[in-house]
């Protein structure tokens, strides 16, 4: 599924510069703790969280993590921003609740960290 | 990948602002060095969740890091309050982090589970009181 169809389904904004909407984003993975993430995230995939600190950058960037979606409308800080376009990981806010963001995107197709999970 | 490097990276507790950036930086000269992206983010993401635990836990602490063409070893000594009971730190979902840490997204116990499993070989020393040196390995010329 393509970014831009991503933000399309979440009536979401981009909020860095660097928002390739072309990108190819195979799963997703929604969490609110970075360890994690870290531990069960795959590669070449959208990051869902509510939590909008440094930390989820640095944290997409080690786990080579495509996008980040930013649920219930929360806002990373410029700095964070920044960061986020200097790693080149696109972000985007929906105002959608964690539920609401993931539901729509599975049920659009967006799968899982793994094929067990769906 | 015929290059070797070798290099430290200082760590400041509570400095949460620079979580991560000595691992982003380790991140960079490996990829810079041609290493396998599977490989890179292995060791990342072990050397970030080490980073991260000395900027929670400890007071201060260095990250270093050899790469040779057989593999990345990478040790991570701290300044701290040492950990008291290894095996059960160890254990996956154990954490003394304090509710504040927690609302940064850490402290779920994942950490160190999380570099044995992404590493070769893990090695965890640590005296109360004094500090806690973690060693981590991860295999380059692997025939897998
Ligand atoms: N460098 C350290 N100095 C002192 N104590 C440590 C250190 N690293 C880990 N610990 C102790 O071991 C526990 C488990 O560490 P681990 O990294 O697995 O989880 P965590 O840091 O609590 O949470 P997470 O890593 O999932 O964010 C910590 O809660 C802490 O009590
Ligand atoms: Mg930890």
């Amino acid at each position: 599924m393509k970014l831009g169809e991503i933000k399309k389904i979440l009536n979401a904004v981009v909020l860095s510069k660097n928002g390739d909407m072309e990108l190819e984003i195979g799963r997703a993975y929604c969490a609110d703790l970075m360890s994690d993430v870290l531990a069960f995230s795959i590669t070449n995939s959208l990051l869902i969280t509510g939590l909008t600190n440094s930390q989820v950058i640095r944290t997409a960037d080690m786990a080579d993590m495509n996008a980040i979606v930013f649920v219930q409308g929360k806002r990373p800080d410029l700095e964070t921003i920044s960061l986020a376009e200097e790693k080149n990981i696109p972000l985007l806010v929906t105002d959608f609740s964690m539920f609401g963001t993931c539901g729509r995107l599975f049920e659009k197709g967006l799968q899982g960290r793994s094929n067990r999970d769906k | 990948m015929n290059k070797t490097a070798e290099g430290v990276f200082f760590l400041t507790g509570k400095d949460f602002a620079k979580a991560g950036v000595a691992s982003s930086n380790l991140k960079a000269i490996l990829e810079s060095m041609g290493v396998p992206p599977d490989i890179i983010r292995r060791a990342a993401i072990a050397a970030f969740e080490a980073e991260v635990n000395v900027i929670i836990y400890a007071v201060a602490g260095m990250m270093h890091y050899s790469i040779t063409q057989e593999m990345i070893k990478i040790i991570v000594q701290d300044m701290g309050p040492g950990i008291p009971d290894i095996a059960l730190a160890m254990t996956e979902g154990y954490s003394t982090a304090p509710d504040y840490i927690r609302e940064m997204g850490f402290g779920s116990g994942m950490g160190l589970p999380n570099i044995k499993k992404s590493t070769d070989k893990l090695t965890v020393n640590s005296v109360v009181g004094e500090g806690t040196t973690l060693e981590f390995i991860i295999n380059l010329n692997k025939t897998a």
